[in-house]
Parts: C-alpha cells; structure tokens; sequence
C-alpha cells in the first residue's frame, strides 16, 4: 500500500482489469455524448446573444427524427454497455467449481474467517494467489458490506441469509479491505487487509494457524459439534427418531412437506438448522428444534461444512429411509 | 438587467388592486394567511433556515474530513452529522424547495387562476411541515440520529443508539405536507386553468410540477408506512423486519427505495421545469420540441417508479432483478437526454440574454448531465459493484441535487425575484455568485469522483491517509462554495430595502405570471385573463413583427 | 360543514368546486392505497419467505371473527352508499337513517375487532406484552404484521366514522343534493372496507384450504 497520491487503484485481478476498460470505455461514450452539446451551448450563447448580428430566421419549433435520433442513439450506445457490464456482473456470480472455500463473519466492527482447513483470524485475510476462492458470508448483527477497492468488488453481508463472492487474486500483496455498508459507531474502522499470498507461503501459514494448534478442519470441528449439541441424537444412523438422513444431502433436489422442492445449498442447510419449520421435508414431522439461540455463527458453519463435506462427490446420492 | 430587457417589457401601467405584500402587516396577516403567495413566502423562509442547518452540518463534515484521523469530531459525532445533513437536506430543504416555494407562488399566476385550488390545505400543510421541521430540530439538539439517511435495518431498529424513533417521525410528518401539496397542485392544474389554457399551452414548469405532484401523492405513503414500520419496531418491538425473527433483511431496502428513488425524481423534475422557463425567457425564443420535452417529465415520472433496485446491486438482490433494474435504469435516462438536447436546441437562433438566470440555467445543464452519467456509470452491474457505497456515489448525487436542483433553485429565484418581491438586485454580483458557485462546486465534488473510484467508502470518519490530498481540495472547494451561496443572500436582501422597482415584465418574457404587476395584486388578476396563444410565443417566432419591435 | 356549500376563494363556478373537492378526495384515497399497498409488498415478502410458517400463523386467527366482520364491513359500505343515493334523490332523513345505520355498523367492527385483540391477549399472542409466548420466530413476526397492518385499519375506521358522524349531523349535508360531503365521506368509507377486504384473505383466509 502505498501511501501517496495516486491517480489509479490497483488492479489485483483479471476482473479488477476489465472493470476499468469497462469504465473506461463508458467514458469515452460520455464525453461522445455530452462535447457535443457543452461546445453547441457556447458556440449558440457566444453567437446568438442580444446585440449581436446574427441569422435569426426559420428556427423551428421542433423536428420529430432529431427527436427521435437523440434518443435512440444515446440508449442504444448505453444498452451495448450494459450488456457488457451485465455479463461482467453475471461473472461474479458464478463461482468456478473448483474454489476454495472461506467462511466469514462479520459482526460490529469486525470481520472473522474460518478457512476450511480449520485456521481462523480476525479482519486480515490470506489467500493464496491464482486460485479461485469463495468467501460464505454471514453477519450476526447489522449489514456489513465487504470492499476490496483493488479486486473493485464489493458484497454485503446480511443477518440471517449468506451472501457469496468469489474472486481470484493474480498480484501477491496486501491491499486493503474496507467495510462499505454504514454499520453504526465505528464503521469507518472496519477494516483489514487482503494478503495474498504464493501458494507454497499460504500452506505454511495455514500450518501455522490451525485452530489452536491442533489440525482440526472446520468439517471436522463440525462433525464434533453435530455429536456434541445433539444433532446425532437424531440423525445418527442409530437413533430411534424419524429424522432424514444426511449423508449425501448437499447439493442434490430435497422435496418438502408442502409440495415444493429445492436444491440443498448453504442457505438450506443454515437454514434448516436456524429455522427449521422455514422448510420441513417431505414425510418428516417438524419436530426438529431450532438451534438459533444456541449456536453462534462460526458453529452453524462448521456444522455446515460438515454436511457439505457427507455430501460432497455424492451430491444428490442421499438414500431416503424406506419405512415412510 | 440588461436595458434591452427593459425595453421590452409592458410597463407597469395599471397599478389597480393592492399588492399581495401590502395587504396586511400583522402577524396574523402572514401566519393565518391562505394566499399562496404568502404561504411561498414562509416556505422560502423556512427552506432557507433549514438549509443553514444541513449547510452548518455540511461544514463539519468538510472541517472533520481535513484530517485522516477525523480530529473535530468523534466516530459517534460524525455519524450524528452526515446522518443529519442528509436527512434535513433531503426532506426539509430540497424536496419542498422549488414545489413549496416557487412552485407554490407561479403555479396559480402561470395559468391565471387566484390561487390555488385549496388554500386552507395549502396553509395546514406549512404547519404541517415546521411541525416536522421542529421534531427534527429537536433531535438535532436533543443529540441527533445515526442511520444515515437511509434508516437501513436492523441498524435503525436495534442497533442505532440516537433518536431514531423521533426523527423518522418528523419524516413521517413532513410526509404529509408533502401529499397534502402534491394533491394541491393536481387538482389546480386540472381545475383552476384560465379559459383558453389548454393542455397544449401549459408552461414546461406546470408539466414538471404535474409530474412530481404524482410521485408525491403516490410514492410519499409508501415511505409513510415503512417508516411507521421501524417506529412500531423501535419503540414498542413489534417489528417485521426484525432479522432475529427471520424477517427479511432487505424488505426495508426495497420499500425504503421504493419512495426513495422516484423522490430524487421529485428533487429534480421541478429544477427541470425551472430550466426551461429559463432558457426560453433567455433566449426569447420558443421551447425547442414541447412535447417531447412536457412527455419526458411525464415519462420520467413514471418509469422513475420502476428502477428503485439499482441502489442494490450489491445488498444480495436475485441476480435477474439487478439486471432488469439495470436495464430500466437505463431508459429512464432517456427522457432526461431528451429535456438536454431539447433546451440545447432552444438556444440555436436565439436573442440570447446573459443575465443571471441564463448562467444558472447553463450551470445546472452542466453540472446535471455530469450527475446523470455518472449515475448511468452506477447503473452499469459491474461498475456499480466496485463503487457502491464510495464517494462515487457521493459525488453523484451533489452534482445532481446540488449542482443540479440547488443550482436551479438560485436561478429560479433570480428570476422570479423581481416579481416576488418587486424589486431589481444588482446585476453583476449575481453573475459574479453563479460563477463562484460554478467553481466552487466542481472543486468540492470533483475530487469525490476520483476517492470513490479509488476505494474511499462513504460514510467514514476515520480516512486512509492515502485520500488526504483529495478531501482537503474537496473542503477548500466547499470554503468556496459557501461563498457563493452567501453572496445572494446579501445582495438579495439589500435588494429588498435599496433595490429599483422592478417593472411588471423585466425580463420581456410571455408566461400569464408577467401580465400582473411585480408584486402582483392580491387576488393575483383583477380580470379574468383569456389565453389565446401557446407558452414562449416570443417575438421572435413572428419574424415580420421583430422589425418593428 | 356547511361553508363548503359555498363558492369559496379561487373558484368561479359551484360546479368546478364540486369537481376540485372530488378530484381532491379521489387523489387522497390513491395515497391512501399506497399507504397500504406497502404493507401488502411486505404481507406477500414474508409469505414467500415462509410459506408452510405464514399459513401455519394464520391459523391461529380467529377466522369466524374476521369473517363477521367482513360482512359488517361490507354492509356498512352498503349503507354508506344508500346513503349517497337517498341524498340525491332529494330524501335527506332516510339518508340520515343510512348514515346512522353505517356508523352503527362501523362501531360495531371496532368493538368486535376489540374482542379479537382481548382474547389474543388471553392467549398470550400479543407480542410484546407479557406473557406472550409464540410457537416459533415467524409466528411471532406475523403477530407483529397483524397488529400493525390491523391496527393502522382501525385508526382508518375511526377517522371514518368521525367523517360519516359530520355528515350524518349535518343537515346542509344530507340536503346537498350533489352530495359533496355525504359523497366524500362514503367513498372514504368505501375505501376502508376495500382495504379490510384486502386485508381479510391476507391474514385469515391462507389457513383456510
Ligand atoms: C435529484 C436526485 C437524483 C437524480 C435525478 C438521479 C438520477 C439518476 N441516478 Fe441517482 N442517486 C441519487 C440522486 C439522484 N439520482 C442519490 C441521492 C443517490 C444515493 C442514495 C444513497 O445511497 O444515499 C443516488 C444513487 C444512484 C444509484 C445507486 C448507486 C449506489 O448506491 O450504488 C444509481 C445506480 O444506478 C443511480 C442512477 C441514476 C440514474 C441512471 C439517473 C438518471 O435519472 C440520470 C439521467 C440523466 C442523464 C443520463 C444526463 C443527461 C443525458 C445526456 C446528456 C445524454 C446522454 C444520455 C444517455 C447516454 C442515455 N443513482
Ligand atoms: C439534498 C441536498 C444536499 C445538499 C444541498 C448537500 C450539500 C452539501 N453536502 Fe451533502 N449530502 C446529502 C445531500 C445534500 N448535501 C445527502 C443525502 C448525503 C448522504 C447522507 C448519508 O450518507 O446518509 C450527503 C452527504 C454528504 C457527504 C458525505 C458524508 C459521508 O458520506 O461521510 C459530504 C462530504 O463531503 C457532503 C458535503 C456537502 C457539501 C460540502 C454541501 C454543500 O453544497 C453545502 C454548501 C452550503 C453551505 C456551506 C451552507 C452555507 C452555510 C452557512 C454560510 C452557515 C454556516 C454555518 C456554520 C458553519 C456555523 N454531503
Ligand atoms: C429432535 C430431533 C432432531 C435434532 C436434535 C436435530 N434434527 Fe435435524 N431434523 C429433524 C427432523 C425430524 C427433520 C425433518 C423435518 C424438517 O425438515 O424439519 C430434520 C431436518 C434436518 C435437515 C434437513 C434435511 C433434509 O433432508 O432436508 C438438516 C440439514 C438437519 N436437520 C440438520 C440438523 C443439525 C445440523 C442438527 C444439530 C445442530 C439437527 N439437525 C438436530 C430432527 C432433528
Ligand atoms: Cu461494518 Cu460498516
Ligand atoms: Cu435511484
């Protein structure tokens, strides 16, 4: 970071690089649209003020194609512009298969990761450079919104529903990470660093950074957790009560008791243990109780990599018990 | 002034009725009044108190911002001031502005009725809003508020620690005066017109306050209940948005845009009707393409209700809604390119006059079309997503609310001054003041553009030192600023106690409200007027007639 | 009322005035559905956020009070609108009767509305008060929903039993045969009962299958 007067952000991704040209571009189209009519008002005022001898005659009132004409050119010129941007934006959406994933949780006035190798820290975040990676945000309080002006991308983070946003960092560095949505008292020092990092340096980091030394992923912190708050009670594969199975949940269709269904992502699996009555599946009672004021939100997602981590390669494979 | 526009003006022969600023001294005669021009004259004033408020608070930010480390003010005092800048700024000055001022003192003398069509209305609705005003001065002294303007939940509900519940009262309140005006006008515009007024010879500046007058009696109660949603919340904890329950976290956004969009419409429709008065007085010359550009505040009005998601591109909206949000975003710039090209053309082959209004009207041209890019720049997903929420956004919105609308207001002013008040300001300190505002506008909020797309969030108190030289040209430009707003204020007044009697038309320009006496009589005509012609037919339409003017 | 009958300030014509204060009245009624009809965006927000749970919630109303009052609601209208009709048809005592009958009627909504509200207190549904307890989160929000949005309509009844009081007492009023005030008053109250109308399958009637 330097700490000079500069003209021009960094630029820390290939996003980052065609957000400019993109703004860039738009500028041009500005100055296309508007130099016209700023040196007409001068060249028309210059001209036509009292006094002065001019040709005054046959001004018209109003001509429709010169009306029409300035409006469809300018839309036009703008709708190839949004297209562009659209698609930009519909990117960002779209995390590659492949990412790694980090959980964050943003609470007053702070950021927490947990990576899924089980190290965590507060408001600094280090990835390793050239590898998609997915942040899982969540917030346990107000909205927070996560800005990191040199990858030129921003998400908020809601109470209660995760948000994502993906990157891929191609410069090592440290840039800053700066909260953009007003969150109350200490919103402008709600920051962090985004350090990326070689891959070989991020490894070494995370071996250094395991939760409390011990080597302990976040699935497998959630897998301790699933035993101890009682969740294996229920779907434990040796438990009495009539509850689904949840071993190849993630990722596949779940029908509901109401006739709906959808896809077991994130949000449903948060949700399912947050609001369990929101979506109560198909041939089950809803008799599983909330945990919202039991668990915090690093737990909820570690208990949420675990089921991804049953599910995962098998999406969709889950075997519904026969006895319905 | 220039001679030649005194020239061409009607004398002031007729002196017959007496003038609405004599008939009565009391108080009472003011306070109970139930003419709209006096009722105008307590709007100005108030208008003009309560942008001294956001104007002082204004001046803390600028101060505060000097230094990285935001040492004026606490993180919490900060807050308190932008949040309270924005809001005083929004709803008590600009949103009234030019409707409740202007508007309400030319509406009734542009189509030759006596007033408006419910005077009494018009006066609950002044007390209406300084009850308001006087809520949200109380909170300013009581300690303030820390949501923004914006109230976004849960902050607003649960977490803010300042006088959430009060304010959004007062804005609950004002809301009112706003419908209250806004159902006011509409129904004057329909049923006050002078015989022969028709809709085809409606001035551009009836069409804009038309325009408005439907936001404000549409999307006002909008912003109504959802405020009266976060007080039940705040105070007595029935709340739906509360996340905790599971309600939706962006329920509020959606609503709270829902008015908030079409109301930047209601902060800048009535400059735009201000504009084109200006421009044809000016150039003495009809409005290039009248209906077009009457259409366009209609259509901006009306597509102005559909875009409001594109303040949430990133708030975690479906992917589908931003791009269509995006899509209308774009074509309600449209009509706004229309009004542009449209006072453009007006000026070619013109008799140009270049007082005063002109260079506020050219200022606002300006300084709008810059706002309105650079909202069409935040229109686009991909670039919106990088500077959301970032000075960008700021900038954005000066340039149109201030370098636009404000601007307008000043010239609208100026030009309407001389039939207000009856008297001539001096001249070339007005050119003077339009310049310095000029300038000092683009120093102030120029820099902003560049800090937003560079990274800098609004909203911070405490800056990366990086942004240092930046906000400091920004303050000195807002040092410049006020300057120039301070500039009218005494050359007007002094106006008012020294200036010249101003004539009945000094400007020689058409339009009903320059057939009265400057200032007009009571009960505005003493007959009946009767058009017979469209608005702005100039002289110069008449090519065989200009020889021997 | 009776000065409105009077031509007053900026009008020429009796006529135009009419027309103003009616245009006048449509225009508030259209704010007053926005009003509302931002309550409604956040009824079917939180219904789509919570299908089985939003139905589940409105099963606890009491439906058949809803439903009475639906049907007195609409009678009350009715009567309103007898009450514009035997005005202009130059008969102004049966109109008074009408307006009487709508105010009764209205007061009656009110009271049964009152006894609604006591036994959700009896029953601890009343967020916020003591005792109140909830099977879950979302039924909870949507106590809080009905209060809100019911409560508002109340506020909205009682204004316009105020207005149909004035023109009831007014004997100018029910003499006017252009109905100005009795016309205004119902179409206010018209509105009112469009809204409960509105309001009644938005809250009661998603249990009912
Ligand atoms: C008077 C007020 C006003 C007006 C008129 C506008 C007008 C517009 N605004 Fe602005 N806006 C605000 C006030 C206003 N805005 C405020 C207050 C905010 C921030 C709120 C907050 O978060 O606190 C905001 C924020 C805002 C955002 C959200 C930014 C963010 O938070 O991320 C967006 C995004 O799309 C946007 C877009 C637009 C567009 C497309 C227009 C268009 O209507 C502009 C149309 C005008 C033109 C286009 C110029 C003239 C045209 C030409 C010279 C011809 C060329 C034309 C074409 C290329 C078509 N505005
Ligand atoms: C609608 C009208 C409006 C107007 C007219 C203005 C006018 C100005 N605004 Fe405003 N502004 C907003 C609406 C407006 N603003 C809104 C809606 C926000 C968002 C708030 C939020 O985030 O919630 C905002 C936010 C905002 C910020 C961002 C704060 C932040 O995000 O941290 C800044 C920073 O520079 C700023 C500056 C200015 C300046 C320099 C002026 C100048 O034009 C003002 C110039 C006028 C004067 C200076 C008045 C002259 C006064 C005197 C002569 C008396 C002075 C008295 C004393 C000093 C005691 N404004
Ligand atoms: C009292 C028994 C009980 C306990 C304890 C319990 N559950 Fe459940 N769970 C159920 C039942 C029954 C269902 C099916 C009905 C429903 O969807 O609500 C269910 C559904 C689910 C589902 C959705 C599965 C699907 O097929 O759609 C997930 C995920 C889940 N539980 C996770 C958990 C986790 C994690 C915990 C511990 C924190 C937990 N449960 C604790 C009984 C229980
Ligand atoms: Cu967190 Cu701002
Ligand atoms: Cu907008």
């Amino acid at each position: 970071m330097s700490h000079g007067f500069f003209l021009w952000p960094v630029q820390a991704s290939h996003h980052a690089k065609e957000v400019d040209l993109l703004i860039g571009g738009f500028g041009v189209m500005v100055w296309l649209l508007t130099l016209p009519v700023f040196i007409l008002i001068a060249v028309f005022v210059f001209r036509y003020r009292t006094g002065r001898d001019a040709n005054r005659d046959h001004a018209s009132g109003s001509n429709v194609w010169l009306e029409v004409s300035w409006s469809i050119i300018p839309f036009l010129l703008t709708l190839g512009f949004f297209v562009w941007a659209t698609a930009l934006y519909f990117d960002l959406r779209r995390p590659p298969a492949g990412a790694m994933t980090i959980n964050l949780v943003a609470r007053q006035w702070m950021w927490k990761y947990q990576h899924g190798e089980g190290a965590r820290e507060i408001n600094d975040l280090h990835v390793p450079v050239n590898r998609p990676v997915k942040l899982v945000m969540i917030s346990q309080d107000v909205i927070h919104s996560v800005f990191v002006p040199a990858l030129r991308i921003k998400q908020d983070v809601l109470p209660g529903r995760y948000t994502t946003m993906w990157f891929t960092a191609d410069r090592l560095g440290i840039y800053p990470l700066r909260c953009a949505e007003f969150c109350g008292t200490d919103h402008s020092v709600m920051g962090g660093r985004l350090i990326v990092m070689a891959p070989q340096d991020y490894a070494g980091w995370l071996a250094r950074n395991r939760d409390g030394g011990e080597s302990e992923t976040l699935a497998a912190a959630g897998a301790r957790l699933f035993r101890s708050v009682g969740c294996s009670g229920c779907h434990g594969a040796a438990s009495t009560v009539h509850a689904p199975p949840l071993d190849g949940l993630y990722g596949g269709p779940v029908g509901l008791s109401d006739g709906r269904a959808l896809i077991a992502d994130d949000q449903y699996l948060h949700d399912s243990i947050m609001l369990p009555n929101k979506d109560v599946a198909a041939g089950y009672r809803p008799i599983m109780p909330t945990y919202a004021n039991v668990l915090a939100s690093e737990q909820v997602n570690a208990l949420v990599a675990y089921l991804k981590d049953i599910g995962a390669g098998k999406p969709g494979t889950r075997q519904e018990d026969g006895n319905e | 002034m220039s001679d030649a526009a005194l020239d061409m003006g009607k004398p002031a022969e007729e002196v017959e009725d007496i003038s609405y600023l004599r008939a009565g001294h009391s108080l009472r005669s003011w306070f109970l009044t139930t003419d709209h021009k006096r009722i105008a004259i307590l709007y100005l004033v108030s208008i003009v108190f309560f942008f001294l408020i956001g104007g002082a608070a204004a001046a803390m930010i600028r101060l505060d911002l000097l230094t990285p480390a935001g040492d004026l003010m606490t993180n919490e005092g900060y807050n308190r001031a932008f949040s309270l800048h924005g809001i005083i700024m929004v709803w008590f000055f600009l949103i009234p502005s030019i409707p409740n001022t202007i508007g309400n003192f030319i509406i009734p003398l542009m189509i030759g009725a006596r007033d408006l069509a419910f005077p009494r209305l018009n006066l609950l609705s002044w007390y209406i809003y300084i009850v308001a005003g006087f809520i949200a001065l109380a909170v300013v002294l009581g300690g303030g508020v820390d949501t923004g303007w914006t109230f976004y939940t849960p902050l607003s509900t649960m977490y803010a620690n300042g006088m959430v519940a009060a304010t959004v009262i007062a804005v609950f309140i004002s809301g009112f005066s706003t419908i209250l005006t806004g159902i006011n006008f509409i129904v004057t515009i329909h049923k006050l017109r002078a015989p022969g007024m028709t809709w085809s010879r409606l001035p551009l500046f009836i069409w804009s306050h038309y325009a408005v007058s439907i936001i404000f009696v549409l999307a006002t109660p909008v912003l109504a209940i959802t405020l009266l949603l976060v007080a039940a919340e705040r105070l007595f904890g029935i709340g739906v948005f509360d996340p905790a329950l599971g309600g939706d976290p962006l329920l509020f956004q959606h609503l709270f845009w829902f008015y908030s969009h079409p109301a930047v419409y209601i902060m800048v429709l009535p400059a735009m009707g201000v504009i084109s008065e200006l421009i044809t007085s000016a150039a003495h010359k009809r409005i290039f393409g009248y209906w077009f550009v009457a259409i366009a505040s209609i259509a901006i009005a009306v597509i102005g209700f559909l875009v409001w998601g594109h303040h949430m591109f990133v708030s975690g909206q479906s992917l589908y809604a931003s791009a269509v949000f995006s899509f209308l975003s774009v074509a309600v710039a449209v009509p706004s390119a229309i009004k542009v090209y449209n006072w453009t053309a007006t000026l070619y082959k013109g008799d140009i006059m270049i007082d005063a209004p002109l260079l506020f009207a050219l200022g606002f041209i300006g300084l709008f079309v810059a706002g309105g890019l650079t909202g069409l720049m935040l229109a686009m997903l991909a670039i919106d997503v990088h500077v959301h929420d970032t000075y960008f956004v700021v900038a954005h919105f000066h340039y149109i609310m201030v370098g636009g609308t404000v601007t307008a207001f000043f010239g609208a002013l100026h030009y309407w001054w001389p039939k207000i008040t009856g008297r001539l300001y001096n001249e070339t300190l007005a050119r003077i003041a339009a310049i310095v505002i000029l300038v000092g506008f683009n120093v102030t909020f120029f820099p902003q553009f560049m800090l937003g797309y560079e990274g800098m969030p609004r909203r911070y108190h405490v800056y990366p030192p990086e942004f240092q030289l930046l906000q400091v040209i920004s303050s000195a430009g807002a040092a410049l600023l006020a300057v120039g707003y301070a500039m009218p204020a005494f050359y007007l007044l002094w106006s008012l106690k020294k200036g010249p009697r101003a004539p009945a038309n000094p400007w020689g320009a058409t339009g009903l409200e320059w057939t009265t006496s400057s200032p007009p009589p009571k009960h505005n005509f003493t007959q009946q007027p009767v058009v017979v012609r469209g608005p702005y037919d100039y002289p110069l339409e008449h090519p065989a007639s200009r020889a021997n003017a | 009322m009776p000065e409105q009958r009077a031509l007053h300030e900026p009008f020429h014509h009796p006529a135009r005035q009419r027309q103003a204060d009616r245009l006048g009245m449509i225009l508030f009624l259209a704010s007053e559905a926005m009003l509302f009809g931002g309550l409604f965006a956040a009824a079917m927000a939180l219904r789509l956020l919570y299908p089985a749970d939003y139905v589940a919630a409105s099963g606890h109303l009491k439906l058949w009070l809803g439903t009475a009052n639906t049907a007195i609601l609409l009678t009350s209208s009715l009567m309103a609108a007898v009450a514009v009709e035997t005005a202009r048809g130059g008969r102004p005592r049966l109109s008074g009767y009408a307006l009487v009958a709508a105010i009764l009627l209205g007061l009656l909504f009110l009271g049964i509305k009152g006894y609604e509200y006591g036994s959700e207190y009896r029953e601890g549904l009343i967020p916020g008060l003591h005792g109140a307890h909830f099977e879950g989160r979302v039924q909870h929000l949507f106590m809080n929903f009905y209060f809100v949005s019911t409560g508002l309509h109340a506020l909205h009844v009682i204004g316009g039993i105020a207005l149909l009081t004035i023109a009831a007492f007014s004997r100018a009023a029910r003499q006017d045969r252009t109905v100005l005030l009795i016309g205004n008053a119902a179409l206010y109250w018209h509105l009112v009962d469009i809204i409960w109308v509105f309001l009644y399958p938005t809250l009661y009637l998603p249990d009912v299958s």
